[in-house]
């Protein structure tokens, strides 16, 4: 809502010293968002000037024809000026912009030579200053108004202010002059003239035309009056050109710029039809499956069966509350007009204009609320306007089809304002605010207060409380802390997150975020099988990009992504880490019950609507490429390999609270990894997730660095940290034995260990590979595996007989287990 | 041991003679002084300490003396002894020194060496952003509690005083999904409704998570982004604790000198509803306000739907952009550097924010 200073103070009388400063607070803690405050005055720069025409030359033999004038713009010598326009005589006083001025837009103005003459500054249009549409001529003042040489700002109204707000969805009544300056007057403590309390006569038996309205939901109220005779070529006169102009409304014609003034007066937009191309009698109604209409913008469009229309014998002639059609528009040789004003639905336009994208400053008012009140009035200062500039003849007679339903009174305990407010209020202040924004309050307790008609916004207790705490100021409201109550802060779950994310970024891992939104050709790209579960992803129905329409099943898709962007500007060696959801549909095939506002779902539907909502478990992902270790001047740097991502899961589980004996790692063939070179990470026997190097295929296929590693893991399926309970510590020594195994290559490191671990018995506090040697000297697929065993009983020192005792044990359950020998024996 | 009973050998016995030993002692002094280092000083050991020295030779003789005499040139040969190991000593004591002095010169290394062999990681701002603001509620008494990103259209909308006509459901603003009754939560506030939904009042909860708008990136605006939503219901709820919960919150965050101002807003969810902003005094352009977040008293029809009692309960709730806020608090001028995964980004943060 963009208006003038000039015209806020027509209804309100504001101080006459006001700093851009105090409009900006009183707006912004009345609850408007500021968009800009410009000082008119300063649209134009440089020294702009009435000017006096002595001389007119014709210049002839150019293009159009172009005058050389000599103006006294008040200095000595009479300043040559070539100009275009021809609207003007010897004598007029004119506005000038001098040498070293700018018009807005940037337009900078210098002396130069045109047209064969010299030209130091312009004469200027109203459309050149910003002010209207009119480039028909320029601006020509009264005469004897100025004298020349005298700044023309004041002159031609360039010394206003202009003031744009944003308007909360809620408040339609404040998208009128009608309605800002009413919220003014209560930041300034000022005087208020409400332009709608005019005499305006009322509905008469008899009608101007024929009007049936067949919806009175869709339109509760329709008013119409007739103006003959009216010359049309009226001009619109100055004040209202500008006043357009300020607000960003373009200018069109005489009856057109009054329905657009009365709108931003009054906050009504109205309709201007061309009695004589009306056929017929008009009907409101809802519109006929099929029905079309070309509006006003040209677009042929098929309406719905919730759009209301207004109707002739031709069918539809205007899209109602949102724009009108072509057939009966006001046109440049329009002598007879019906002038409309009606009230309609604000959730039937609210739609409309979605459905047929018509954003316009009517749908805009109705959307958010117009006064149902209004509409008599409106019309009464249209026929007013038209008539003084535009002549014609009055039907006396009024349409006036009222179906309003008066909504009945707020039941408000005068206490209640105070609850909520946290500032005790007695009932008189109460009902002095509500009294204020215009509600009629009787009653004590409770206080029955009908809203004034502009807000229809106002229906609960609770909005009455917000006008007590508007008006009384929200910055003084008291800041008091709530009572404290007892919390238990974080989560398990997020206490996890944390220390996995600290335990990686410690090791190395450098945090990333990214979109869940995924390509759908990334599930082939990272070799997925047909029926693997994380091809069956949710699509957004208008995502951002079309490309990458799927939400992930995975965080490696979208974090390779980013590894490839890090390679791409220019690093080489990475750790990446993200945790963050992936989504898993599948959970249920039965819809979200309908679910209503008037109470509390039941435990049923709200069970069956949750069951719908996809699995969004959190994942923890890792990729790695280059060097893991750097090189520098200690020596070489060390590659990240598959035990790398292995480590990175380890470190993760153990973040989360989960002992080493608890976790399994084995050899798994699962995408995108490489079959050999991939892990399992189970624990108490459940696989959580894969770690490894990526299969070569899919470095190829999304052109990655090779050998980039990745390992992905389940966070939200780690069974809870349980508490971890003490181990007795002993001073007894520990006996160290090492022991070198010969067996199979193909017998996992893993189980080796855990078949010593199991032979060995209580006395084993330790076990350790140290060594894994592969020669043909072992024979063929053989290799040796060398472990350090240490021993310690809590509560004596171990003879060599019960320690070797006990590395016999260990060592015979992985020689029954695997064949394995022990080496040198 | 034939010259025991030996009366009297004089040269043997000259060794025990005081200028004898006063020779030996100063002998000994002199050389282990001009020991210049300790394996020079281990080596003159033998000549003036060991068996064959002449002092050791001189305690031989002491036998052969006559009884009246031993007592006396025992007593010398000590005195002798001490002076010459007590001379040692000190020598030895002043080479150890010297040496140890003169290891710690040539262990000398250049302690500017780079020795980055184990790369620091880091975490996102944005997660410990959210952790602090997380840890300033729980030390309020809040739980910090979450919901689903792929939200339940009621519970996003609906619940939360949302009507279906309201332009925020259109697909311009929020991301659908082929799955009937389900957003990209727009909000974190669908994390009140399912509080209140599955607890009774007293509930002071704080949910921080990722939203979903359907914009275009750029330097300020993002498709997902971040949010802390909080909520407080209980007996007596006012707007003044729902200053005083902001004002303690900024000066948290921001010091003690921040406090909040207010605006009148309008929000579907809450009413009375205010906008507002932080006086925030460290701004790398200067102290100033900077518009923050939204806030005000839960709307009874939410209360409604999610089945508490509005006549008995009241609440408010307030939200604020994390991304935002880590943008103001911390300098961060381009919304893409908090998107794009650039690790230099991350790394400048460290483990903290």
């Amino acid at each position: 809502m963009k208006t003038s200073l000039s015209w806020l103070r027509d209804y309100v009388e504001l101080p006459s010293a006001l700093s851009v400063d105090e409009l900006d607070d009183a707006l912004t803690n009345l609850g408007m968002e500021v968009e800009s405050i410009v000082d008119q005055g300063a649209t134009v720069q440089g020294e702009l000037v009435v000017g006096k025409v002595l001389t007119i030359e014709e210049l002839t033999g150019f293009k159009k024809p172009i005058r050389f004038c000599t103006v006294d713009v008040g200095k000595g010598a009479p300043q040559e000026i070539v100009c275009g326009a021809r609207n003007f005589a010897v004598d007029d006083l004119v506005v000038v912009i001098l040498p070293g001025g700018e018009l807005p837009g940037g337009f900078k103005i210098g002396a130069r030579k045109t047209y064969g003459r010299n030209s130091n500054g312009m004469i200027c249009s109203a459309a050149e200053l910003g002010l209207s549409g009119d480039h028909s001529g320029i601006i020509v003042l009264p005469a004897g108004s100025a004298t020349p040489g005298v700044d023309a700002r004041p002159a031609v109204g360039l010394d206003d202010v202009v003031v744009d707000v944003e308007i909360t969805p809620d408040r339609g009544y404040e998208m009128s002059l009608r309605g800002l300056a009413r919220e003014l007057s209560y930041a300034f403590d000022a005087a208020y003239t409400d332009p709608a309390e005019i005499d305006a006569p009322s509905g008469t038996t008899d009608v101007p035309f024929v009007v049936s309205v067949e919806d009175t939901v869709g339109c509760d109220r329709f008013t119409a009056r007739v103006v003959r005779g009216i010359d049309p070529s009226a001009p619109s006169p100055d004040w209202m050109q500008r006043r357009l102009v300020a607000a960003g409304i373009r200018t069109i014609s005489l009856p057109v710029d009054i329905t657009n003034y009365l709108m931003l007066e009054l906050g009504q937009p109205m309709h201007v039809f061309d009695l004589n191309r009306i056929a017929g009698s008009l009907v409101v109604r809802r519109s006929r499956p099929g029905e079309k209409l070309t509006t006003l913008d040209g677009v042929a469009r098929v309406l719905d069966a919730e759009d209301m229309v207004i109707c002739d014998d031709t069918g539809p002639i205007s899209l109602a509350a949102v724009m009108g059609g072509e057939t009966s528009e006001w046109q440049a040789d329009t002598v007879d007009v019906l002038l409309e004003a009606a009230h309609w639905d604000p959730v039937m336009v609210g739609r409309t204009a979605r459905r047929h994208k018509l954003f316009s400053e009517a749908a805009k008012r109705w959307e958010r609320g117009v006064d149902p009140s209004l509409t008599l009035a409106a019309l009464e200062r249209a026929v007013q306007i038209l008539t003084t500039h535009a002549g014609g003849t009055v039907d006396e007679r009024v349409l006036d089809i009222d179906h309003r339903v008066h909504p009945g009174p707020i039941l408000l305990d005068p206490a209640l304002p105070g609850q909520r407010i946290g500032i005790p209020y007695p009932a008189s202040a109460v009902v002095e605010s509500l009294t204020r924004i215009g509600c009629t309050v009787t009653g004590t307790e409770p206080l029955e207060v009908t809203p004034p008609a502009w807000r229809p916004d106002l229906v609960a207790p609770i909005d009455l409380v917000e006008e007590v705490a508007r008006l009384g100021g929200y910055n003084n409201i008291p800041s008091v802390l709530p009572p404290a109550r007892g919390g238990s802060g974080i989560t398990a779950a997020q206490r996890r997150r944390r220390s996995v994310g600290r335990a990686l970024a410690e090791n190395g891992y450098i945090e990333v975020w990214t979109y869940p939104f995924v390509a759908p050709g990334l599930a082939d790209a990272l070799g997925y099988p047909e029926d693997d579960q994380r091809r069956s992803a949710v699509r957004l129905t208008n995502p951002l990009s079309e490309e990458e329409p799927l939400l992930r099943t995975s965080l490696l898709a979208p974090l390779l992504g980013t590894l490839k962007r890090n390679l791409s500007r220019g690093r080489r060696d990475l750790a990446l880490y993200e945790i963050g959801t992936v989504f898993l549909p599948g959970r249920s095939d039965t819809p979200p019950p309908a679910m209503g506002v008037d109470r509390r779902p039941n435990d049923a539907d709200w069970a069956t609507a949750n069951l719908f909502v996809p699995a969004q478990p959190w994942h923890l992902a890792v990729v790695l490429t280059g060097d893991i270790a750097p090189s520098g001047w200690w020596g070489p740097g060390r590659a990240a390999i598959w035990a790398d991502a292995l480590e990175a899961a380890r470190i993760t589980l153990s973040a989360a609270g989960i002992a080493d004996s608890r976790v399994t790692v084995a050899a798994a063939s699962h995408a995108p990894w490489h079959p050999g070179r991939c892990a399992s990470i189970a624990v108490d026997g459940q696989i959580l997730g894969y770690a490894g190097e990526l299969h070569p295929a899919v470095v190829s296929a999304l052109d990655l660095p090779k050998r980039t590693c990745a390992m992905e893991l389940d966070l939200t399926a780690i069974p809870a940290a349980p508490v971890v309970q003490g181990i007795r510590i002993t001073s007894f020594p520990p006996a160290l034995i090492d022991v070198a195994l010969e067996l199979d290559r193909s017998v996992p490191a893993a189980e080796v260990e855990a078949a010593l671990a199991e032979g060995a018995g209580e006395l084993l506090e330790s076990v350790a590979l140290f060594d894994v040697y592969e020669s043909d000297q072992l024979g063929e697929g053989k290799r040796s595996l060398a472990y350090k065993l240490t021993f310690r009983a809590p509560d004596r020192t171990l003879t060599s007989e019960e320690a070797l005792a006990a590395r016999d044990a260990a060592v015979a359950a992985a020689a029954a287990r695997f064949g394995a020998t022990l080496r040198g024996a | 041991m034939s010259y025991r009973n030996d009366p009297y050998d004089p040269k043997q016995a000259a060794l025990l003679s005081p200028d004898s030993l006063g020779e030996a002692v100063s002998a000994a002094q002199q050389a282990f002084g001009a020991a210049s280092d300790l394996d020079a000083l281990g080596a003159l050991k033998p000549a003036h300490l060991g068996d064959r020295s002449p002092i050791s030779l001189a305690r031989r003789e002491i036998g052969s003396l006559p009884p009246a005499a031993k007592s006396d040139a025992g007593k010398r040969v000590n005195e002798a002894r001490q002076a010459v190991q007590g001379a040692f000593d000190a020598r030895f004591a002043e080479l150890e020194l010297e040496r140890a002095d003169r290891v710690l010169v040539e262990e000398r290394v250049d302690v500017t060496l780079p020795w980055d062999r184990r790369p620091r990681g880091a975490r996102h701002p944005l997660t410990t952003l959210q952790e602090h603001m997380g840890d300033l509620f729980a030390g309020m008494g809040y739980d910090v509690v979450e919901g689903p990103e792929l939200e339940l259209e009621w519970a996003n909308f609906d619940a939360l005083n949302i009507g279906p006509d309201n332009p925020v459901r259109g697909s311009m603003d929020t991301f659908y999904v082929d799955l009937p009754g389900l957003v990209m939560r727009t909000h974190t506030s669908p994390g009140q409704v399912r509080t209140m939904l599955t607890r009774q009042p007293p509930i002071y909860v704080v949910c921080p998570g990722r939203v979903y708008r359907s914009d275009e990136l750029d330097a300020t605006h993002s498709p997902v982004f971040h949010q802390i939503e909080g909520l407080v219901v209980d007996e007596g709820i006012t707007m003044a604790h729902l200053r005083g919960t902001l004002d303690h919150f900024a000066k948290a965050m921001f010091g003690p000198d921040a406090r909040t101002r207010w605006r009148p807003h309008y929000f579907p969810f809450t009413e009375p509803s205010a906008e507002f902003d932080v006086w925030f005094a460290q701004h790398r352009d200067g102290p100033r306000w900077v518009e923050w977040g939204g806030c005000g008293m839960v709307n009874p029809r939410v209360l409604v739907a999610c089945g508490i009692d509005p006549d008995r309960y009241s609440g408010f709730a307030f939200g604020m952009g994390v991304d935002r806020t880590l943008m103001f608090r911390n300098g961060v001028g381009d919304m893409r550097d908090l998107v794009e995964g650039d690790t230099r980004f991350t790394v400048n943060f460290g483990m903290e924010v």
